[in-house]
């Protein structure tokens, strides 16, 4: 979607003189930016082809600061986007043209780890990282780890619901996380869940989580941190072809194993890894399987074996099992660096995010293999293949006129897939608004009347990132009117505009 | 009974202000608050929709025992991981005791799958697999107006739109019927072995502690009287090293043990009023009287709390201890003049009043049975 469109749909009127001497009255100098060439490193996150300049950039140090720039935001009906580390890829953190971005960087203190109690207190500008270091002299670790974990930060963690490679045996953020300390765009603090292993009342803390900064803004964040396995090996396996791949995936678990890790890249994946990385992986393979074992050594032992038992009988063509803990980290190394890898050898890339049933994933990929064709463009598929959660990567050139565009409607197409396939378009890196449209396919206008009644609930005058993550009833009318299907349109009960 | 039968009761309580009391098998009237409306039997629409066992989900209508569910799990070695009470026994509470309005003779039918996960109330291997929220994977939703939600899906990953699957579970009811649940299941453990220890309480939260900060494969833990029962579950030999470095005795049948803990019909449970505190797992002691026993590590306690001294304390001293405590089963008498949980801030409550509010604008879904404002 244009940038332009989305800021005509989501239109405020702020006065840019009134905003920033207000702003000025509340936060010393060095906290605030409203010069042009300031606000410019914000002006997208990690989806690069999204952009807007905010009004003014507030990087506030304390809590009492946040209160202040979330008041008068609210007096003066101004929008806030509050960002982390700008490493999402849904356009989750992109400014709004009318409005201030809310940068928790410098919200970066670990406040406390406590080894009896296994948690931590961070700061939502702590990298997601830099909490499993804070733990490891006590032999404990924080297990969210998307791929970003270097410089994603706890707060956009806590925002985007992500996961890593790591979630199907240890969960998604929302397993992790214990307690949030939000404050409301009306200035007002809410402590939600606790060290206890619950809360009194609703689970909002299920309900912030992977709310994308439209309910709240977090000021604190408390996370459960787990004894670090004694011992992890991995099995690399080979596969002449995607489908047997997927079966083994299917097999697996069939089996009764919950591997710690279990992913999947795909040829054109490896080849684009393996002269960068030097992971050691077997470029004849159709495919390739990362299946990893995690516990005591007595329990790795014999997981790993039976392990090894269920992929040879699904048909794989080589089984390599990490001999070291050197070699389990050049197996994942090669993973973990996918889209850098790819970044290489094309000028653009977009990455999609769609989850779908494990079973579904030979249909899945045989379908991005004809999309290929129809779009002119090459994809690579990376692929969290134990919780069914892909990444194609489509690569593009925004110098080809023509061919972002292509790229958008392959995702697209990917996504709509996805959730025809009984999945759904984000596993984890939210929807931002690179899916907003595609929010009009997965749920049905009661489900979107719902949300946003939540979100009302939370911010009466919806100024917390406007135009995220749950598209109006408009859009998805508009958006229905140029995907007719089978003659038929998506919203018939919508009155068109 | 189908869907259809399902919205028209809602629609029509809508249309006319009725106020309902949603029930499936009825297990855990027990729990919460008062009971008030007009009763709602969802028990007729049951039956599993679709089970999926590579795919880790079953998806089921609410009124759909949990033993039904968890026998066709066990045909696949798989389990509802996070140990679901089913309370079906004539006996909860044990020894003949009268329990809360309920009575000891009165045989209940059984958990349904809609009421578990309405109440949240997971058991004894929520310590090492999670809460009954985290198995969520997607709920439809009757709400209370009569319209049709579908929230979530049967995937693993699923972060498009806010998560009010799991905001549904342990709602009480309050913003809906959650007419079809969709869980994650996981396979059953390969080995479990149970052992048993003598020591004080103030040891047991230390040594569960100490135990939890290790990579070892603790599945459950129950302390009464003196006696820490813990529970190791994984693979063979996983379980086995684990045992030999723990030392402590085999226990003898652990698996009715583990039941009786689950359904509370452990002499444990008994009496006429129990309160559930949830704690950090290391927080010493709070200081109350009548501890009957401690679960999860040191995060779920219960106090048995027929004195009124108790009743008093019991409020402050869990949350001064960084927790909060439920009154989990009373006598009548006492569910009228004390809520079953913990009172909200003002901000907290007007903002659920405002999330009730968007699912239940005429606020006629079980009304009071989470607190008495709404």
């Amino acid at each position: 979607m244009p940038t332009a469109e989305f800021s005509s749909q989501t239109s405020f009127q702020t006065h840019r003189q009134t905003l920033a001497a207000r702003l000025q009255l509340i936060l010393p100098a060095h906290c605030l930016l409203v010069d042009d060439e300031d606000l410019r490193p914000y002006e997208c996150d990690g989806l690069t082809a999204y952009r807007e300049l905010p009004l003014a950039v507030c990087l506030p140090e304390n809590e009492g600061q946040v209160i202040d720039v979330l008041r008068t935001c609210h007096q003066l009906g101004v929008p806030v986007v509050a960002r982390g580390a700008g490493t999402g890829l849904s356009g989750g953190a992109m400014p709004h043209a009318q409005g201030v971005v809310l940068s928790l960087a410098r919200f970066n203190r670990i406040l406390q780890v406590d080894r009896e109690a296994r948690l931590a207190v961070v700061q939502p500008g702590v990298r997601n990282l830099a909490v499993s270091e804070a733990a490891a002299p006590f032999g404990l670790y924080y297990a969210p780890d998307p791929s970003s974990q270097i410089a994603c930060t706890l707060g956009g963690n806590v925002a985007e619901n992500s996961g890593g490679v790591h979630c199907l045996k240890y969960g998604l953020t929302v397993h992790n996380v214990l307690r949030v300390r939000v404050v409301s765009i009306e200035g007002e603090i809410f402590e939600i869940g606790s060290a206890a292993p619950d809360a009194p009342g609703y689970d909002l803390l299920a309900l912030l989580i992977g709310s994308e900064g439209m309910l709240g803004v977090v000021t604190e964040v408390t996370v459960k941190l787990v004894p670090k396995p004694e011992l992890a090996q991995v099995v690399m396996a080979s596969f002449d072809d995607v489908g047997k791949a997927g079966d083994a995936v299917a097999a697996i678990v069939a089996a009764g194993i919950i591997p710690a890790g279990l992913e999947m890249m795909d040829k054109p994946a490896t080849a684009a890894v393996e002269p960068y990385v030097k992971a050691g992986y077997d470029l004849d393979a159709a495919a390739i399987l990362l299946c990893e074992s995690d516990g005591t050594p007595e329990e790795v032992a014999e997981e790993i074996f039976r392990m090894t038992e269920v992929l040879t009988a699904a048909g794989a063509s080589n089984i390599r099992v990490s001999q070291s803990e050197a070699e389990r980290l050049r197996f994942w190394a090669g993973r973990k660096a996918a889209f850098p890898a790819i970044g290489r050898i094309t000028p653009d890339y977009y990455c999609m995010d769609g989850t779908i049933p494990r079973k579904r994933l030979a249909e899945m990929l045989a379908a991005i293999g004809d999309m290929e064709k129809k779009y002119r463009l090459r994809c690579a598929n990376v692929f969290h293949a134990g919780d069914g959660n892909l990444h194609p990567l489509i690569m593009y050139d925004t110098a080809k006129p023509g061919e972002w565009a292509r790229a958008e409607a392959f995702g697209a197409e990917i996504l709509e897939l996805s959730v025809a396939l009984g999945g759904s378009i984000t596993g984890e890196h939210g929807v931002g608004i690179e899916k907003i449209n595609q929010m009009c396919v997965q749920y049905k206008t009661p489900e979107l009347a719902a949300f946003r009644r939540i979100k009302a609930a939370f911010d009466e005058n919806g100024l917390l990132n406007p135009g995220k993550a749950v598209p109006s009833l408009h859009r998805c009318a508009e958006y229905g009117r140029m995907h007719v299907h089978h003659g038929e349109t998506k919203f018939p009960e919508l009155e068109r505009f | 009974m189908t869907l259809d039968d399902l919205v028209s009761a809602l629609a029509t309580a809508f249309e006319n202000h009725t106020p309902l009391r949603i029930r499936g098998a009825g297990s855990k009237d027990f729990y919460g608050g008062m009971l008030a409306g007009e009763v709602l039997d969802v028990a007729g629409y049951r039956g599993i929709v679709a089970y999926e066992p590579t795919e880790l989900y079953v998806t089921a209508k609410c009124g759909t025992p949990l033993a039904e569910i968890e026998a066709v799990l066990a045909e696949k070695g798989q389990m509802l991981a996070f140990e679901p009470p089913h309370f079906s026994g004539a006996s909860v509470g044990s020894a003949g005791a009268s329990v809360g309005s309920a009575g000891a003779s009165v045989v209940f039918a059984g958990a349904t799958v809609g009421g578990c996960v309405a109440a949240g109330l997971a058991g004894p291997r929520r310590q090492q697999a999670g809460s009954v929220r985290d198995f969520v994977l997607g709920i439809k939703l009757v709400d209370g107006t009569g319209q049709v939600l579908d929230f979530g899906g049967q995937v693993m990953k699923n972060v498009a739109g806010y998560d009010v699957s799991r905001l549904l579970a342990g709602s009480l009811g309050t913003l809906g019927v959650l007419a079809e649940v969709t869980l994650k299941v996981l396979p059953k453990p390969m080995a479990e072995r149970t052992l048993v220890f003598e020591m004080t309480e103030v040891e047991a939260i230390a040594q569960l502690n100490r135990w939890g900060g290790q990579p070892l494969p603790i599945s459950a833990s129950f302390w009464h009287d003196g006696q820490l029962w813990l529970r190791l579950s994984g693979a063979r030999a996983a379980v086995e090293a684990a045992s030999r470095k723990l030392g402590g005795n085999a226990a003898v049948n652990p698996e009715k043990h583990w039941i009786s803990v689950r359904e509370q019909t452990h002499p444990a449970f008994a009496g006429q009023t129990l309160w559930r505190l949830a704690l950090p797992s290391n927080a010493p002691p709070p200081g109350l009287d009548g501890l009957r026993a401690i679960e999860w590590g040191g995060g779920q306690r219960w106090y048995a709390g027929e004195s009124g001294e108790i009743r008093e304390a019991v409020r402050g001293a869990a949350a001064r201890a960084g927790g909060h405590a439920v009154l989990y089963r009373a006598p009548e008498s006492l569910r009228c003049l004390e809520g079953a949980f913990a009172p909200l801030s003002p901000a907290l409550l007007a903002l659920h009043r405002r999330i009730k509010k968007s699912f239940d604008p005429k606020g006629i879904l079980n009304p009071g049975r989470l607190y008495a404002e709404f």
